[in-house]
C-alpha cells in the first residue's frame, strides 16, 4: 500500500489552538510542506509575530524567534544579517504588519532585504479579541468600529501586496488565498517562490494570505470562507504584483 | 605641571587640527593630556574651540573655565574668553585679525603675531596662520618640545593633504622663531 | 583612526566614543544598527567605515525601535552586536530592550546621554540615571550599566560590557555623555581576550539538532512566575559579584564624595584643591550603576562626618545612596542638570561642609 498523505516532518504533532474555520493551520501546513520538500528544516529561522500566531514554534519544528509586536521584518534583518546563508521567514498578521509594523515592513522591503514574509491577512485583530485593523474593509463592524468602518473616520482598507510591489528592493509580492483546494495549490507555489528568491539572492518577497477570522467576524466557518473570495478578493485582488526576473535584477 | 590652554577662532581656521596636534605632542611625550572640542549647535555658529590639558598628574576634569593659557585668532574669541583667563597666564593672540588694543588686562602675559599676514606672505598660505600661533605658543610656554610637535604633524595630517607637511613645518617654526625659539 | 591591533603596547590618543568602537570590535563585536542622533554620531559613522573590514555588517535603520530588534534578531543567532544612541532613542528602544531581557539575549547599549525631558538638549547630563538603572522597558526587567569616567574606561568598559551581558545573558548599557564622548585622551588598548560562553541557546538552524525557540512570553500555568523569579536570581548574582568603583583619596576623608562619569572627573580636580587646602575628602566612584555599589557606599557613609552626592540632573543616583545607608542626615546633594558642574562650584560645596567660608 502506498502512503499518500502524512503529516510534514517540519510540522509537529501538536493540535492547533486555531479556531474552527481559521486559515492559521492550513498556511502552517503548507509552509511545513514547502520547507520539508525543498530541504531547508534545518537551514531556517522563523520569526513568530504578536498575534494568533505568536505560538508557531508549538507548531514548527524548526528554530523560531518570537518579536514584539510588528518588529519581525526587523528581527529577519538582524538574522539575515549575521547569517547571511540561512533561509529567514516572517509570519505576520494585518495588525502586525500593516499597522504597528508598518515602518519595519516598509524599510525591510525596500532595502531588498533577502527574507521571506508571509502575510496572514484576515481583516480584523484575532487575538485581542475582533477590533478593527488596517485591512478591515469599509462598512465591516469590529468591536472598535461597532457602526462599520467609515473612510471618513477611519480612512481605507490598505492593499499592502501592491503597497509593497511599488518598492524598488521588493522581488516578488503576491496575494493569493487558501479558500480552495485549488487556491491552496496556488498559495503553495507562491510561498515556495517566496523561498526560491531568497536562495537565491533575489532580495525581498511576500505572500500575503487572504485567509478567515470565523470567531471574529461572527460567521460559520462556510460562510467565512465564502467571504474570502466574494468582499474580500474583490477589494484585495488576488495575483502577482511584481515578480522580479533573473535578468532585471541589478 | 598642569597647563590647560583654551584655543578659539573662526571655524575652518584649523582650531581643532592645531589642538589635535598639541595633545597628539603631549602625548608622544608621556604626558597625560585631554582635548576636548566645542561640539553640537556651536559648531554650527561659526566659531570653533578647544580645550587641552597637558600634566604630569591625573587629569580631572576636562572641561575648563579658567584657562591658564590663551590662544586666540579671532575677535569674537578674545571677548568670549579673556575674561576668564588666569591672572599671570599667557595670551597669544592673532594681531592680523585681533585688535590688541581690545586686551583690556595688564595682567596676563601678551604675545602678538601677525599669524595671517605672516602666514601669507612669508608662508605661502593664509591657512598656516594657526600653526604659526601654536609655534609661537609652544615656544613661549614650553609645554612640549617644537622638535615632538614637528614630528607629530603626519599624524594628524591626512594622508590627501600630505603636500603640504612641509608648509605646516615652516609655520611652527615660524611662530617658534617669533617668539625667540629657533629650530 | 582605526582601531589598535590587540595587545599593542603604545597608547592611543581617541576621542571617548571611538574608544568605544575600538573597545567593541577588540570583544569581537562585528554587527552595529543605530540610527543618527546628537551626540554620538562618531560612533555609528565609525562603525560604517570599520565594519565591514572586520567581516561584520553595519546598517543605518529606520528608527531606534527597528534598531532595537535588528539588535534582537542578530542577538538571537549568538553573535556579538551593538548600537549607540541617546535619551529619545534610548526611550523608543524601552520594548524591545524589555523583550531582551525576558528573552535573555546579550547586547551591549550606549547612551551617550544628552538632555531631557522630551527633545531637551544636547548639553551634557546624566538625566537618565534613573532608565538606565532602574528598569529595561516594562516588567521586571534591568539592564547591567557601566558608567565610563574617562577615555580609557569607554575602551575598557565596553569590553567588559560584552562579556558582561553573554555571562548573564542579559543586555549591558554603557552611559556615558557628551563631554565623555567627545574628548580625546591616550588610552592604553591593554591586551584582551573576548569571554565569550558557549551559546547552546543560539539560533542557526535546527541541524542535526533539536530546534530552539527564544522568546519571552510564557502563558502556561505558572510559568511566567518561575520565568521571573529565575531573572530575579540572576540579577541578584550580579549584584552580589559585578560591583565595580574606584575609591579615590579615602583615606582618612571626613567628607565622601559619590559621584559617576563626567560629574566624579569634575570632583576630582575638586578633590585636589580641596585637599591642598586641608580639606579631608574623598570619593567613592560607582564604576557599575547596576549593580550600585551599595555594601562600598554603606562603609563609606558610617566613616566619614558628611556624604555629598554630585549628579548633573536634580537627584537620581541621591536616591541610591540612601537607600544605602541608614545614616540620611549625613547625605547632602549637589546637581547641576544638563551642565558639566565646575570643580569650583563642587569646591564650594566641600568648603561649605568643612565648615570653611568660600
Amino acid at each position: 500500500m502506498k502512503q499518500v498523505f502524512d503529516r510534514p516532518r517540519t510540522l509537529l504533532d501538536a493540535r492547533f489552538h486555531y479556531c474552527p474555520g481559521c486559515h492559521h493551520g492550513t498556511i502552517h501546513r503548507i509552509i511545513a510542506e514547502t520547507l520539508d520538500r525543498m530541504e531547508l528544516r534545518e537551514n531556517t529561522i522563523g520569526i513568530a509575530p504578536v498575534g494568533c500566531a505568536v505560538m508557531l514554534y508549538d507548531y514548527m519544528d524548526i528554530d523560531i524567534l518570537e518579536a514584539p509586536h510588528g518588529r519581525a521584518p526587523a528581527l529577519a534583518t538582524g538574522i539575515k544579517r549575521s547569517l547571511p546563508d540561512r533561509v529567514v521567514f516572517t509570519y505576520q498578521g494585518d495588525g502586525d504588519l500593516a499597522s504597528i509594523g508598518m515602518g519595519e515592513i516598509v524599510h525591510a522591503a525596500n532595502r531588498g532585504e533577502n527574507i521571506t514574509v508571509v502575510f496572514v491577512n484576515n481583516t480584523t485583530y484575532g487575538m485581542t479579541g475582533g477590533q478593527m485593523a488596517p485591512t478591515t474593509l469599509l462598512g465591516q463592524k469590529t468591536t472598535t468600529s461597532p457602526f462599520g468602518r467609515d473612510f471618513r473616520t477611519e480612512g481605507y482598507p490598505i492593499r499592502m501586496a501592491e503597497l509593497l510591489a511599488g518598492l524598488e528592493g521588493v522581488a516578488y509580492s503576491t496575494r493569493v488565498t487558501v479558500s480552495s483546494p485549488a487556491h491552496i495549490r496556488k498559495a503553495k507555489e507562491a510561498i515556495r517562490k517566496g523561498f526560491e528568491m531568497q536562495l537565491k539572492g533575489m532580495g525581498f518577497s511576500i505572500i500575503e494570505v487572504l485567509s478567515t477570522c470565523p470567531t471574529n467576524w461572527g460567521m460559520k466557518p462556510l460562510d467565512a470562507q465564502k467571504r474570502v473570495l466574494g468582499e474580500m478578493a474583490e477589494y484585495f485582488p488576488l495575483g502577482v504584483f511584481k515578480e522580479r526576473k533573473q535578468a532585471d535584477f541589478a | 605641571m598642569t597647563k590647560d590652554i583654551i584655543m578659539a577662532g573662526f571655524g575652518g581656521q584649523g582650531i581643532l587640527m592645531i589642538g589635535n596636534l598639541l595633545a597628539l605632542t603631549a602625548m608622544e611625550e608621556g604626558k597625560n593630556v585631554t582635548y576636548l572640542p566645542s561640539y553640537g549647535v556651536e559648531m554650527r555658529g561659526g566659531t570653533a574651540n578647544c580645550t587641552v590639558i597637558i600634566s604630569d598628574e591625573e587629569i580631572g576634569s576636562p572641561v575648563v573655565w579658567r584657562p591658564g593659557s590663551l590662544v586666540i585668532m579671532n575677535g569674537p574669541s578674545l571677548e568670549r574668553f579673556l575674561p576668564n583667563l588666569q591672572p599671570g597666564g599667557e595670551l597669544v593672540i592673532n594681531s592680523s585679525l585681533v585688535d590688541a588694543r581690545k586686551v583690556d588686562r595688564t595682567d596676563v602675559r601678551l604675545f602678538q603675531v601677525a599669524a595671517d599676514e605672516i602666514a601669507r606672505n612669508k608662508i605661502g598660505s593664509r591657512q598656516m596662520a594657526s600653526m604659526i600661533a601654536l609655534g609661537a605658543y609652544v615656544a613661549l610656554s614650553g609645554v612640549v618640545g617644537l622638535e615632538t610637535l614637528i614630528g607629530c604633524l603626519p599624524k594628524v595630517i591626512s594622508k590627501k593633504y600630505e603636500r603640504f607637511i612641509p608648509l605646516n613645518v615652516n609655520a611652527l617654526k615660524e611662530g617658534a622663531a617669533l617668539a625667540g625659539i629657533h629650530a | 583612526m582605526s582601531a589598535p591591533a590587540a595587545g599593542a603596547a603604545k597608547r592611543v590618543l581617541a576621542k571617548g566614543n571611538e574608544a568605544i568602537c575600538h573597545g567593541a570590535i577588540a570583544a569581537g563585536c562585528r554587527f552595529y544598527y543605530g540610527y543618527p542622533i546628537t551626540p554620538q554620531n562618531d560612533i555609528p559613522e565609525y562603525m560604517a567605515a570599520h565594519m565591514a573590514e572586520h567581516g561584520g555588517a553595519f546598517l543605518q535603520a529606520e528608527s531606534e525601535v527597528a534598531t532595537i530588534n535588528m539588535i534582537l534578531g542578530t542577538s538571537s543567532t549568538g553573535n556579538r552586536v551593538m548600537t549607540s544612541s541617546s535619551g529619545p532613542g534610548i526611550s523608543l528602544m524601552q520594548e524591545g530592550l524589555s523583550f531582551m531581557v525576558g528573552s535573555q539575549l546579550p547586547a551591549v547599549i550606549v547612551n551617550i546621554s544628552r538632555s531631557g525631558p522630551g527633545l531637551g538638549g544636547i548639553a551634557p547630563s546624566q538625566g537618565d540615571y534613573f532608565q538606565a538603572t532602574k528598569v529595561a522597558g516594562h516588567g521586571d526587567a534591568h539592564l547591567i550599566c557601566l558608567a565610563p569616567h574617562s577615555v580609557q574606561e569607554m575602551y575598557s568598559l565596553t569590553m567588559l560590557a560584552f562579556d558582561l551581558a553573554d555571562k548573564y545573558r542579559n543586555p549591558a548599557m554603557i552611559l556615558g555623555d557628551a563631554i565623555i564622548g567627545q574628548m580625546k585622551e591616550p588610552y592604553d588598548p591593554v591586551p584582551y581576550v573576548p569571554a565569550v560562553p558557549d551559546k547552546p541557546w543560539a539560533l542557526t538552524g535546527a541541524r542535526g539538532r533539536a530546534a530552539r525557540h527564544i522568546k519571552s512570553m510564557f502563558l502556561k500555568d505558572g510559568e511566567i512566575e518561575v520565568h521571573n523569579w529565575k531573572l530575579r536570581d540572576k540579577f541578584r548574582k550580579i549584584r552580589e559579584e559585578e560591583v565595580r568603583f574606584e575609591p579615590y583619596m579615602l583615606d582618612g576623608a571626613k567628607i565622601g564624595i559619590v559621584a559617576f562619569g563626567t560629574a566624579a572627573r569634575v570632583a576630582k580636580t575638586s578633590i585636589q584643591s580641596a585637599r591642598k587646602e586641608g580639606i579631608e575628602v574623598g570619593m567613592l566612584r560607582p564604576i557599575t550603576l547596576f549593580p550600585f555599589p551599595e555594601e562600598q557606599v554603606r562603609d563609606m557613609a558610617s566613616g566619614v562626618q558628611k556624604v555629598l552626592v554630585v549628579e548633573m540632573n536634580t537627584g537620581q543616583m541621591v536616591e541610591d545612596v540612601r537607600r544605602s545607608t541608614p545614616h540620611h542626615e549625613r547625605i547632602h546633594f549637589f546637581g547641576k542638570p544638563c551642565a558639566v558642574p565646575t570643580p569650583d562650584e563642587i569646591l564650594e560645596q566641600i568648603r561649605l561642609l568643612a565648615g570653611r567660608k568660600g
